[in-house]
Order: structure tokens, then C-alpha cells, then sequence
């Protein structure tokens, strides 16, 4: 082994501080969700399970809960559906407009959430649908179907072309291809994309934020109580949400991450 | 495959859907959202029109032009300074931890927390940052300062951490990816022709990684361009982003075209930045084969 | 060798974890020299290119170069310069600015007029010249070939190293590119020491080849001594090709075959009742349809056609591998025909014996 240099030192300092920096953050969300105090503060002043009984007992946000989490589901189903179908034309087809039809449904990805959420807005207004969680659930399908959309395609990309002509050449339909060739080869790429667009649908703020209505998911609760100040009970949902998303975020970058030994 | 006779009946079924989802619910509402930027309001209600007078009162009211520049200020400084910490961690992972293992879990667990409820991730630093906050409490019962200290938090500082905190992954992660496929014999060759580690980084490594580095920072820069959370949860009386101009007008302000109007210029300026991002990227693109 | 090696290793080892990748090595190569590191993947034959380039930091023992101990040293500090299997070059810098790379840094620097020239020369060496502003992505694989040649060559190593350099190209072209190497090693004056896994390359090209297998030297030598006296029947079989027969040896210069029948040699002998290997190369092999001396029988299996000769597969009467006969075609030669019953005779003199336990 040959010794690190300074300077290789010094990059794995810099690294490791970048990666605290990523995670005190969330450290301290789950610390301070049992710190038996109202207040964020060191000295810890004890442990307590009192924030998460509040917000099991906390009607509104268990309402709200429960629309994101519908909301998620079948924004999820719909982006899915869409996406696939999407990617798989993209990726079979050459058609005049493919490339202004690829940028506008991945745009967005680097596009801020807010103008989808006021453009959607003034579309609803226009046609006259009122704000509701419907609204909702196509406001966040249009805005996710990127992920699916990029995702699929990264693999398909990745499959050999051989394989379908070889499907055809041995008699299969179109169809018996899809089912035995390509969806085997993406099926991973659609559940992992599947469970991001499902987390990123129950955070998403920017988009719900201008369409729904009476009803609100569980981000626009918590956006809404946290203009008016802090509580524990925040940290403690937030701990709850983050600990779910890492479980689901880990399992799909898995599935999503090339299969090299395939 | 091209469109023949043969081939279309698959295309229109394959694609049928995803095209009238895209036209009705992406171009249509983009359509619209512009058009409404030309409409006149007399409030409470919006009249359809074709006039730049929201436009010209966008760019001449001192009150928007200043949170505009902001804002691009804010992006800017959010940008450079994810780029400065990202740079070396993506340089890390890719070069300096030898295991195969270890670097796949460092790399994902860099980019976990970008997809990991966006909300809370801003609001941590809210708890972290306040007079009664963390690092406060902390300071105070180390004995660093005798009193809580309400510099940190409501302030531009409070919102570029916050931000840079959010999108450091979203730089890291397309850096990552150049850096990865950069061929391990380019820098061995660099090497065996008699050039140091220095030299070997800035003429052959930082070349070929500037892909990444124009895709991050266009990510980044955009999406913290937009961001309005962060403003509202750490930022303060200076911290107005457009985003929450944008609030603004389409709730208490009630102006619904001049809202328009400015969402119209944040998606120009996206699609300005993204088209200028992909010519910088083909135009810099090497053949690594 | 007289003089002072220009490339010494010294009980050299590469491991990876418990994996052996190159086992203690000894080996000296003259200056000027054209040295092959010769065997199949996975032989320790790039481990050993890699060690003298510095890529891989040797476990255990001492590497020199020009008289100077490297052991320690990264790449950027040793007298070698490398042509790289797939050529590494730089894709995002013109051919000029590859070739030139290695002149603009500190360890080499040099003025730019001098630079320019020196370019310009190593172009020239190569058959480049007028492509010094393309991209290596706008080259042809030949071309990229020559452009990383060049690179290599205008540090004006001690020595270079060639990491599989033909083998991107296609048929025609590695021809054309051996007698390019071939004529460079002469004009350059300096050592060249190569790897790869093609014989008929090390025999044409080489001084001496190294002969590896499974991270040991299996024998060194010139091309006719590893040719006409392999040391062992793997060196046998990969360079040129032998038909290996297991035999006992019966003492008196004649060995039974397994199947009963019996041959003589006159190259060796061993005591009676050892189980030994003889090797007899195809083209040794005498196939007529009547008996002779020193002769086996056996029945065509198939025949190949290779232009201007043939090969016949044979099943020996009572053993189970086939041998191979390659011989002119002759209208003789043309009635070999599957399913004949022919003999093959071989003189004693080219049948090669064994002892099993030389096997490395």
C-alpha cells in the first residue's frame, strides 16, 4: 500500500465532513423526536415516547396522512402506466418530434415544482375543476413522469437488441416479447422507479401546494403547522417519514442500480 | 425503428396515451399558463388580453427586480458552494476508496437523502439553527457564548446551507458518474508519461469530468432558483425568493396574470439554461471508447 | 547477458488477497532487447508489464530499471513509457497534444519549438504525418494504434512496454503493424518488452519469449529454442502445437501408448515403467495409407481444408484423444478421405518425451 499523500488526506477530511453534513441534519430530527422537552436544545433532557403518542393521537395529521398516502398510490399507478408505455415507444421508435416529445416530459425533472403546480393551477382553473385531491394526484403523475420515463429507458438502453430480434426470429408476437423478454429485463427499472415516484409523490410540496383543496396531504400539514412555529410531534412524524423513505429510496436505487453481473 | 406501414399499429398503441397525457396536461397547462401572463386583472377578476404589462411591471418594479436578482444570487452562491463540496466527495468515492463495496455504499448513501422527504430535510435545519436551537444550546452549554445567539437562523446564510444541504447529492451524483467512467488507463497513461497526481487531475481528470460538472450545476441551479421552502422556513425578512412572490400572487396578492407572467420567466429561464447546458455538454462530449 | 540488465526483477510477487496473481519471479532483460511476456489470460504476464510500468505496487521483492531501484516509485517516476492495450489516449486532446503531453509536464519539459519538432519526428515514425490536429475519435483503430505509439516513443524511454498493442486491430492490419514494431525496435535502439497471448506474434517479433502460466515463467528463451526444445508439454502445445500422447516408457528410447501401440523416440529416453508425455507437432506427422517404421494405425476422423495445406483429425486405435496431421495437399494427401484407415509415421528424432512430472 502505498502511504495517502496530504492532499489525499486532506480530500478524504473534506469528504467525510461533506457526508456528516448530509446526516447530523436527520441525526438530530431523531434525536430531538425523544428528547422529553419542547424545545430543540442541548442538554438532551430525556428520553420519551410522549411526541410520537401525540401524533398517533393527532386526528388532523393522521388524516392527512392517510390522503398522501392515496395520493402517492395512484400517482404512482398512473405514472407508472404512462411511463412505461412512454419509455418503450421512445426507445423502439424513430417519430418526427421525439426529441421536443422526450425534453417536455422530463422536463420536469430540473424544472421547479412550482411553475408544474401553476400551470396545472391555471389549467384546472380554465377548464373549471375545482382543487382537490384528484387535482392532486395528476399534478404529481405529470410532474413524476420523468423519473419512470428516465429510469426505463437508462435500461432498455442497456438490453441487447439481439435479444428481441431473436424473441421474434423463435416465433413470439410483439406482445409474447414484451412479456418474456423485455419486461423480465426492466422489471426491476419499474419497481424501483415505482418506489421513488411514490416517496418523491408523499414529500411533494411545491405542486400540492397550489392544488388541493379542503383536503391536505401530510407535507402541506406539516408546511402549514411549521409557518406557525415548532413542535416535537413534528420531529416525531418526521422521523417516521424518514426512516419509511429510506427503506423504500435504499430498496429502489438497489433495483434501479445496473445489474453488472447480468 | 422507423414508422413504416408495418410498425405503426404498435407505435399509435404504445404511444397514444403518453401523447395525449403529455399534450393535454403538460403542453396544454404550459400553454395556457403563458397566455394567462398576458391577461389584464381588475380585481378581483382576470380578463383575457395580449399586453406586456405584466411583464414590463415585473421588470421595472424595483420590488420584483430585486428578489429577482436575489434569487439569482441565492442559486449562484448555492451552486458554487455544491459544487466545492461535491466535487471532492464524487473525486473520493471514485478514486481514493479502492472497494468496489464500500464505494457503492458510500455513493448511495450520498444520494439517499436527496429523494428523502424534502420538507423535513429544510426543517431540520429550522430546529438546528434557531435562538433555541441545537447549535445555540450547544455553543451556550460548551460555554462558547454566554447567550443564544439569532444570527444563524433568518438570514441568506441559513437559506444557501439549507439549500446547498438539499442539492449537494444532486451534484454529486452526475459528477459521480463522469468521474466513473473516466477510463482508469487515461490516467495511467497520464502517469506513465511522467505526470504527477496534480498535473494528471487538472489535464486529463477535470477535462473530461466538466459534463458532470455543467449538469450539476444546471440541476442545482435551477431547482434552487425555484425553491420556496427554504425561504419560508429559515429565510428571513431578506430571504423572498421569486418562488414566494409567486405564492403571492396566487393567494393573497390575487393577481393571477403577474403570477403567470413570472412563472413564465422562470420556465424561459430553465429552458434557456438547460438548452445552453446541453450544447455546453455535446459540444465538450469525447468519444471515450 | 554481460552487461548489467536493463530491466531486473528480483523475486517479485503480486498478490491480491490470498490470490496469487505472480508468483516469486526472477527475470533480466538486456538492453535493446525485444522481450515477450507470452501465455494465456490470467497467466501473470500483464501483472508482470504492469509492475515494471508501476500500476501495481509489487508484494514482495525488487524491481530495477536502468540499474536503478523502482521498486517504490510511481509511474510518473520511472524511465518507461507504456503503449496501452485499448491505447489510452487522451480523447479530449488533438493527436499533437497526445504525443506532446508527456513533453509539456514538469518531468519532461522541454521548449515548444523543440517540443513541436519532436512531435512532428514521432509522427513521422509512425506515418502520421498531417493528422496532428484530428481527434483520436476521428482516427481509425490503426491510426489510434500509431498515435499511441507515438506518444509512448518521444519520451524516449529506457524502455517500452506494449500491453497487447496489436491486439484491437483485425487481421490484415496486425500483420502490416508487426513489421511496423519490428522496424521501429531496430531504428529506436531501445528494449522493448511486450505482452500477449498470440504465439505466432511473440515468434515473429521477439528476441526472446517468456513463456508464462499460471503466475510462473514457464521457460524463457529465443523463438527457435522454445520452438524445437520446449522445456514441458505446455510449452509444447502453446507455442507452435503438439499432439500429446500419455505413454509409459519402456526403456531403450520406446514408450507404449495407451492403447497398446508403441513408439520410439531419439530425443530422450527414461527408465522403464515411467509414465511419461511425447509430443509430436502436426506437421510432423507423416500420414500414408501403408505401413512404415516407427508408425501408428489409425482411422481419419475429419479433414480441414487450410489452403494450401490440410489437416487431418485421427483416432488412434485405443486411445481416446485425437491427433492432428498437417501436411501439403497432395493429391494423396486429397484421398484422406473420413472413415480411411491410414498409418501416420513420425521420426524419432521429432518425437518429444516429458517425464509427467515437468508438467508446471
Amino acid at each position: 500500500m502505498r502511504r495517502l499523500h496530504w492532499w489525499q488526506r486532506g480530500l478524504v477530511g473534506v469528504s467525510l465532513g461533506v457526508l456528516a453534513f448530509l446526516y447530523l441534519p436527520i441525526v438530530m430530527l431523531v434525536i430531538f423526536s425523544f428528547n422529553d422537552s419542547k424545545v430543540t436544545s442541548f442538554p438532551l433532557s430525556g428520553f420519551t415516547l410522549h411526541w410520537y403518542e401525540a401524533f398517533l393521537a393527532n386526528a388532523q395529521m393522521l388524516r392527512a396522512l392517510a390522503n398522501s398516502l392515496w395520493v402517492a398510490l395512484f400517482a404512482t399507478a398512473l405514472s407508472v402506466v404512462i411511463g412505461v408505455t412512454a419509455a418503450l415507444a421512445l426507445d423502439r421508435y424513430d417519430f418526427p418530434g421525439k426529441r421536443l416529445f422526450q425534453n417536455v416530459i422530463l422536463l420536469p425533472l430540473s424544472l421547479p415544482g412550482i411553475v408544474t403546480g401553476i400551470a396545472m393551477l391555471n389549467f384546472y382553473k380554465q377548464i373549471g375543476i375545482p382543487q382537490s385531491l384528484t387535482a392532486v394526484v395528476i399534478g404529481h403523475a405529470t410532474a413524476l413522469l420523468g423519473v419512470v420515463v428516465s429510469q426505463v429507458m437508462a435500461r432498455l438502453a442497456k438490453i441487447n437488441r439481439r435479444q428481441f430480434e431473436a424473441s421474434a426470429d423463435l416465433g413470439a408476437t410483439p406482445f409474447e416479447t414484451f412479456r418474456h423478454v423485455t419486461l423480465p429485463g426492466i422489471r426491476s427499472a419499474i419497481v424501483g422507479s415505482a418506489l421513488l415516484c411514490f416517496t418523491l409523490s408523499f414529500d411533494e410540496i411545491p405542486v400540492t401546494y397550489f392544488l388541493t383543496g379542503r383536503e391536505v396531504t401530510l407535507p402541506i400539514y406539516i408546511y402549514s403547522t411549521l409557518r406557525r412555529g415548532i413542535t416535537p410531534e413534528i420531529n416525531a412524524i418526521g422521523t417516521v417519514i424518514v426512516a419509511v423513505s429510506f427503506v423504500l429510496i435504499v430498496l429502489s436505487v438497489t433495483l434501479l442500480r445496473d445489474r453488472e453481473r447480468s | 425503428m422507423t414508422l413504416t406501414r408495418r410498425t405503426i399499429p404498435g407505435f399509435a398503441a404504445l404511444f397514444s396515451l403518453p401523447l395525449a397525457w403529455v399534450l393535454l396536461l403538460m403542453v396544454v397547462p404550459y400553454a395556457i399558463m403563458i397566455s394567462v401572463g398576458f391577461w389584464t386583472r381588475q380585481f378581483p377578476l382576470f380578463y383575457p388580453d395580449f399586453q406586456f404589462g405584466n411583464y414590463a411591471q415585473i421588470l421595472a418594479d424595483p420590488q420584483y427586480t430585486t428578489v429577482i436578482l436575489r434569487t439569482l444570487k441565492i442559486a449562484a452562491c448555492v451552486t458554487v458552494c455544491a459544487l466545492l463540496l461535491g466535487y471532492p466527495l464524487a473525486y473520493f468515492l471514485v478514486f481514493t476508496v479502492r472497494s468496489q463495496k464500500l464505494r457503492n455504499l458510500l455513493y448511495m448513501s450520498v444520494i439517499v437523502p436527496l429523494w428523502v422527504s424534502y420538507l423535513l430535510r429544510a426543517y431540520t435545519w429550522k430546529i438546528i439553527l434557531g435562538t433555541d436551537g441545537a447549535l445555540n444550546s450547544l455553543l451556550v452549554s460548551t460555554g462558547l457564548v454566554s447567550a443564544p445567539l439569532d444570527i444563524f437562523l433568518y438570514n441568506q446564510t441559513a437559506m444557501v446551507v439549507t439549500l446547498v444541504y438539499i442539492f449537494v447529492p444532486f451534484m454529486v451524483m452526475p459528477l459521480f458518474t463522469v468521474l466513473d467512467n473516466i477510463p482508469r488507463r487515461l490516467i495511467e497513461a497520464s502517469e506513465d508519461l511522467g505526470v504527477g497526481p496534480f498535473m494528471t487531475f487538472w489535464k486529463v481528470i477535470f477535462p473530461l469530468s466538466l459534463g458532470g460538472v455543467i449538469a450539476g450545476a444546471t440541476m442545482t441551479f435551477c431547482l434552487s432558483f425555484g425553491d420556496f421552502v427554504a425561504p419560508v422556513l429559515v429565510g428571513g425578512p431578506d430571504g423572498t425568493m421569486v418562488a414566494n412572490l409567486l405564492q403571492t400572487q396566487f393567494g393573497a396578492a390575487l393577481n393571477w396574470p403577474l403570477g403567470s407572467a413570472l412563472a413564465t420567466l422562470v420556465l424561459a429561464l430553465v429552458l434557456i439554461l438547460l438548452q445552453l447546458s446541453s450544447r455546453l455538454d455535446r459540444a465538450g462530449r469525447v468519444d471515450l471508447a | 547477458m554481460t552487461s548489467s540488465p536493463i530491466v531486473a526483477l528480483d523475486g517479485v510477487q503480486k498478490r491480491y488477497g490470498a490470490f496469487v496473481a505472480l508468483h516469486e519471479t526472477d527475470l533480466a532483460i538486456a538492453e535493446g532487447e525485444f522481450v515477450t511476456l507470452l501465455g494465456p489470460s490470467g497467466c501473470g504476464k500483464t501483472t508482470t508489464l504492469r509492475l515494471v510500468g508501476g500500476f501495481e505496487e509489487a508484494s514482495a521483492g525488487r524491481i530495477a530499471i536502468a540499474g536503478e531501484d523502482v521498486t517504490e516509485r510511481p509511474p510518473y517516476r520511472r524511465p518507461v513509457n507504456t503503449v496501452f492495450q485499448d491505447y489510452a489516449l487522451f480523447p479530449h486532446m488533438s493527436v499533437a497534444e497526445n504525443i506532446g503531453y508527456g513533453l509539456t509536464v514538469r518531468s519532461g519539459r522541454i521548449g515548444r519549438a523543440e517540443r513541436d519538432r519532436r512531435v512532428a519526428d514521432a509522427l513521422s515514425m509512425v506515418g502520421l504525418d498531417g493528422m496532428a490536429e484530428r481527434r483520436p475519435g476521428a482516427l481509425s483503430g490503426g491510426q489510434r494504434q500509431r498515435v499511441a505509439m507515438a506518444r509512448a516513443i518521444v519520451r524516449r524511454p529506457r524502455v517500452l512496454l506494449l500491453d497487447e498493442p496489436l491486439s484491437a486491430l483485425d487481421v490484415k492490419l496486425r500483420e502490416g503493424m508487426q513489421v511496423e514494431l519490428k522496424r521501429l525496435h531496430r531504428e529506436l535502439g531501445i528494449t522493448f518488452l511486450m505482452v500477449t497471448h498470440d504465439q505466432t506474434e511473440a515468434l515473429a517479433l521477439s528476441d526472446r519469449i517468456v513463456v508464462m502460466n499460471q503466475g510462473r515463467i514457464a521457460q524463457i528463451g529465443s523463438p527457435t529454442e522454445l520452438y524445437d526444445h520446449p522445456a514441458s508439454p505446455y510449452v509444447a502445445d502453446f507455442i507452435g502445437a503438439a499432439n500429446l500422447l500419455d505413454a509409459q516408457a519402456l526403456g531403450g528410447g520406446a514408450f507404449r501408448l495407451a492403447g497398446g501401440q508403441t513408439m520410439a523416440s531419439r530425443r530422450a529416453d527414461a527408465a522403464a515403467g515411467r509414465k511419461v508425455s511425447l509430443g509430436i507437432r502436426p506437421e510432423r506427422l507423416l500420414v500414408a495409407s501403408s505401413a512404415g517404421g516407427n508408425a501408428l494405425d489409425c482411422t481419419v476422423t475429419e479433414r480441414l481444408f487450410h489452403g494450401d495445406r490440410l489437416r487431418v483429425e485421427l483416432a488412434l486405435d485405443g486411445a481416446t484423444r485425437p491427433l492432428f496431421a498437417e501436411m501439403a495437399r497432395t493429391a494423396a494427401a486429397e484421398g484422406f478421405a473420413p472413415g480411411s484407415r491410414v498409418t501416420v509415421h513420425a521420426d524419432p528424432a521429432d518425437v518429444m518425451v516429458f517425464e509427467t512430472g515437468d508438467r508446471p
